[in-house]
């Protein structure tokens, strides 16, 4: 119990941060209307690909003579890129059509 | 520690185009910016990461780095402009995928920097399970959509085995952060049991439920990242990764909600299910079959044609002949709308962008409740490629599975033809009442080929 404790008031920061956020995407979505539902998805998908970030930072740690882990940050960083790039492009494609429209 | 100041100002910006970025993409007139301002604020972010530290990195990391960089970058964007509008769905779902799979690899490498702090190893054993689920899935639900993985397999008790096997993984994760186990054979067994878990998942789910799937495994990925920024105190992933989380649980439960079902209904499908199959009363009757030049000849002497695209459409890539359809009708003086189901496709928005890619006005896509009562004065009514989303059991059969789902009141209109394959049912695998109406008259085939052949009757006119 005391761990548990601990764990909160050494994290309160980010505890707050979770508490908020969730609000906020709560926010952000609703009432959109369902002609968007799926551009918001891909860009949401886009987004969540700052898990990249945490790949870079795996890499900028490892140890340069450690091929396992060498290997497999790069994959990382290599599947986070894609998850990036290919979701900004492939929802501004989709936005692109809705433009043309009017 | 000015230099980490200045990062957490980069992450402190680049939140805040998540978030507005994310807002934007709520409107129409702002969409394409938001998409931009989040990208332009997650560019900044990779590349404050790389350069703003105060670690002694060897180039041959720097070097790593950037060519992951270069050619996901390569990869991903010419996969994105590439591919087909109809394939947007699961290229969505494969970058998700490639997300999950990046958080897991982390979790996998991070585990022994931080054995004996479980607080850590929570985090990594959290993004890592998640991620791995969220992985696998992904890549069953781009399998499905791109028809490599066509039929639900399931597995008998599928429900049970899949929430017994959920249990073993959450039990074997809990002991191995309670007990600090400091092996790698675990860690990597937990791995593969996750990426299993996360295939037994999908795999019972029906093709046209997932984009739904999708929408959830993407909010998955979110958390897996959320768990990678509370293991590295990074904020914008904290803040990204939460923000998606729960935006990407509240845009799919929109999803089911537009579909009248709950959430568990799609992921432990009950439809096409045997027990649910016989709940439906039965229909019965006969149909009336009609050849391309009956429908030529009625629509070239209609005032008004309502046209309503379904999955079937997408499926055929029919999206340009019916719009080579709707010109020609037009140039003969008869008034073409379509009418768009919330649902069509089961990917909200699915059929405007289909239709929009082949330059269909934007006007002449009226939403459901806009087209129901122009239904009355509608001499035709062309159904192509859509079942469930024009179904009358959804508001007078009660024992139907699909009741109270709003549908397109299409019987409402002189003359129905609808296009299909054959007589299966649609995804909910309920008969469809329509097709006997005396008003209906069945045009079996595939779309493009139907479509293509009443274009030329109509020329010929």
């Amino acid at each position: 119990m005391t761990e548990l404790i601990d764990f909160i008031s050494n994290n309160l920061q980010m505890i707050y941060i979770v508490i908020l956020m969730i609000f906020v995407g709560v926010e952000v979505i609703g009432h959109v209307p369902a002609v968007l539902h799926t551009p918001l998805m891909s860009g949401a998908n886009a987004i969540h690909g700052v898990v990249i970030i945490g790949a870079i930072l795996v890499m900028l740690g490892s140890d340069p003579d450690n091929i396992l882990a060498l290997s497999l940050g790069f994959v990382a960083v290599l599947l986070g890129t894609l998850n990036v790039v290919g979701g900004f492009v492939v929802t501004d494609r989709m936005l692109e059509m809705f433009k043309k429209k009017k | 520690m000015e230099y980490l100041f200045s990062l957490e100002f980069i992450y402190l910006f680049a939140s805040i185009t998540f978030i507005v970025g994310l807002k934007m993409l709520g409107h129409p007139e702002t969409a394409r910016k938001g998409n931009l301002f989040a990208a332009a604020g997650m560019t900044l972010a990779i590349v404050g990461t790389i350069f703003i530290h105060e670690r002694e990195v060897s180039s041959i990391i720097y070097t790593l780095i950037f060519v992951a960089l270069a050619l996901g970058t390569l990869i991903g964007w010419l996969v994105a402009v590439k591919v087909d509008m109809t394939k947007m769905p699961e290229l969505v779902s494969l970058f998700n995928g490639m997300g999950g799979a990046c958080a897991a690899l982390i979790g996998l490498l991070e585990f022994h920097h931080n054995i004996g702090d479980p607080v850590a190893i929570f985090t990594i054993i959290a993004g890592m399970v998640i991620g791995s689920v969220s992985f696998s899935g992904s890549m069953i639900a781009w399998a499905k959509l791109n028809g490599s993985m066509r039929k639900p397999i399931r597995l008998p008790k599928y429900n049970w085995l899949n929430n017994i096997f959920l249990l073993v993984i959450l039990a074997a994760a809990a002991y191995m952060i309670l007990t600090g186990v400091e092996s790698e054979v675990m860690l990597y067994g937990l791995f593969a049991a996750a990426l299993l878990y996360g295939v037994l998942f999908v795999v019972p789910i029906g093709g046209a439920d997932m984009p739904v799937v999708i929408s959830l495994l993407n909010s998955f990925t979110g958390l897996a990242a959320a768990f990678g920024g509370f293991l590295y105190g990074n904020m914008v992933m904290l803040t990204g990764g939460i923000l998606v989380g729960s935006a990407g649980t509240i845009l799919t439960l929109a999803m089911c909600k537009a579909m009248n079902r709950p959430l568990s209904n799609v992921i432990f499908g009950a439809f096409g299910d045997d027990t649910t199959l016989g709940e439906g009363s039965k229909v019965q009757g006969s149909i009336k079959k009609a050849s391309t030049s009956d429908v030529a000849i009625l629509m070239n002497y209609s005032q008004n044609v309502v046209i309503v695209p379904g999955y079937g459409l997408a499926v055929a890539q029919a999206q340009h002949v019916m719009h080579e359809l709707e010109e020609l009708l037009n140039s003969k003086g008869v008034n073409v709308k379509y009418a768009i189901h919330p649902v069509a496709g089961r990917m909200p928005g699915h059929m405007n962008v289909l239709l929009a890619e082949t330059n269909v006005e934007y006007d002449k896509l009226v939403e459901m409740e806009d087209i129901n009562p122009q239904f009355k004065s509608t001499d035709v009514v062309f159904v192509v490629g859509a079942n469930d989303v024009v179904n009358p059991a959804a508001h007078n059969d009660p024992s139907s599975p699909i009741y109270g789902m709003p549908i397109l009141e299409v019987e409402n209109a002189k003359h129905i033809i609808v296009n299909k394959r054959s007589m299966k049912p649609g995804y909910a695998g309920i008969e469809n009442e329509l097709f006997f109406n005396q008003k209906t008259s069945m045009l079996f085939g595939d779309a493009k080929d139907q479509l293509t052949k009443i274009v030329n009757e109509l020329k010929s006119m």
